[in-house]
């Protein structure tokens, strides 16, 4: 690997080591608590690789779900993912051998840093984006690991800190609230799931709700286009 | 099962599921074929409707007809959107928000 590649991509992705231990170790810290020792956590944070997908999962193995559930659970959480990709079909091949790994970590963090990463006239752009891919899981498992470690070290009593989960869904919340104009599709997702909980119960919502929230949007398109017309979801990446 | 297959398992189907959503654009249209207009649209609302219902999935089994009614989930929410709102900073919303959540259920609302 080239060296003025990883110092380069190591300077871009500053922010992202600090949000990724402070990220990891919540997330290592849950899944220690739901029995987890850093040995696994390691394992899962390399394989994985998915915050909130990883918070889910402590959950779910608490609860010990059924694999189905992990499954569609996990793919609904990460359908966002699916998007993601449009944008690097072309980029991602001067990664060479390395293009199943890139597409493997591309995670909000990886998508946001090669988006705002232009071409850089000194150094090779497939090198880049592959230190750029590299150092951010790096600093994934070390955050995990570490919190798994905290956990297991301090005794300190950590009830509640399941809800590191919900606050990172309430940051995208606004996030997302704040960028576009309609909130129609925020407002359909909420109608649609306290439809479903009430008909088929808390713990099967989740699918119902949103197929009933995709048939809802697809209905209402025309209406949703017209209040945001400028909504974009592949950005100039290429 | 033993708890430790019931994991391995669990865990490798959480990988394959997260490799899957990143993996689909490059299958479909790795071919420079063109998205379809629909797949775009839904690509562009879904995102906010799906948080919408995971953070309602996160509180889902809060019992609001009862005991503190769900008085420490509703204001450790709102306080971290009040703070993501005021500091737009990731970590001090969420580390507010769930240090916040951690003392009223461990001295407020036990």
């Amino acid at each position: 690997m080239d060296k003025s590649a990883i110092k380069y991509a190591f300077n871009k992705t500053l922010p992202v080591l600090f949000g990724y231990l402070f990220l990891g170790s919540a997330c290592g810290l849950l899944l220690y608590k739901a029995g987890y020792n850093f040995i696994w956590v390691f394992f899962i944070s390399v394989f994985v690789y998915a915050g909130s997908g990883q918070m889910l999962l402590a959950s779910l193995l608490t609860a010990q779900a059924p694999f189905a559930t992990v499954a569609v659970l996990t793919l609904l959480l990460n359908s966002r993912h699916m998007f993601y990709g449009l944008s690097f079909i072309e980029r991602f091949k001067k990664a060479g051998k390395m293009y199943p790994y890139m597409i493997f970590s591309l995670t909000d963090e990886t998508y946001s840093m090669l988006c705002s990463t232009t071409l850089s006239k000194t150094v090779d752009d497939g090198k880049i984006i592959k230190a750029i891919a590299l150092l951010d899981h790096c600093y994934w498992i070390a955050g995990c690991v570490a919190g798994a470690l905290l956990g297991q070290i301090l005794s300190f009593d950590f009830a509640g800190v399941d809800f590191a989960m919900t606050a990172l869904f309430v940051v995208i919340f606004v996030e997302q609230w704040k960028s576009f104009k309609s909130h129609i599709p925020v407002y359909a997702g909420v109608i649609c799931s306290l439809l479903s909980i009430l008909i088929f119960g808390a713990d099967n919502f989740i699918l119902p709700s949103l197929i009933l929230t995709v048939g809802t949007l697809t209905a209402l398109r025309s209406f949703i286009e017209r209040d945001d017309p400028k909504r974009e979801v592949v950005k100039a990446c290429q | 099962m033993s708890i430790t297959t019931y994991s391995i398992i669990a865990i490798a189907v959480a990988a394959l599921c997260t490799f899957a959503t990143r993996l689909v654009p490059f299958v479909l249209f790795g071919g420079k074929k063109e998205v379809p207009q629909i797949v775009n649209y839904l690509g562009k609302v879904l995102p906010s409707s799906i948080i919408a219902i995971l953070i309602i999935y996160c509180v889902r089994s809060v019992d609001f007809t009862s005991g503190y009614h769900g008085c420490a989930e509703i204001s450790a929410i709102l306080l971290t959107a009040v703070l993501h709102l005021w500091k737009g900073n990731t970590l001090i919303s969420i580390g507010g928000g769930t240090v916040f959540y951690m003392f009223l259920i461990q001295y407020i609302f036990v």
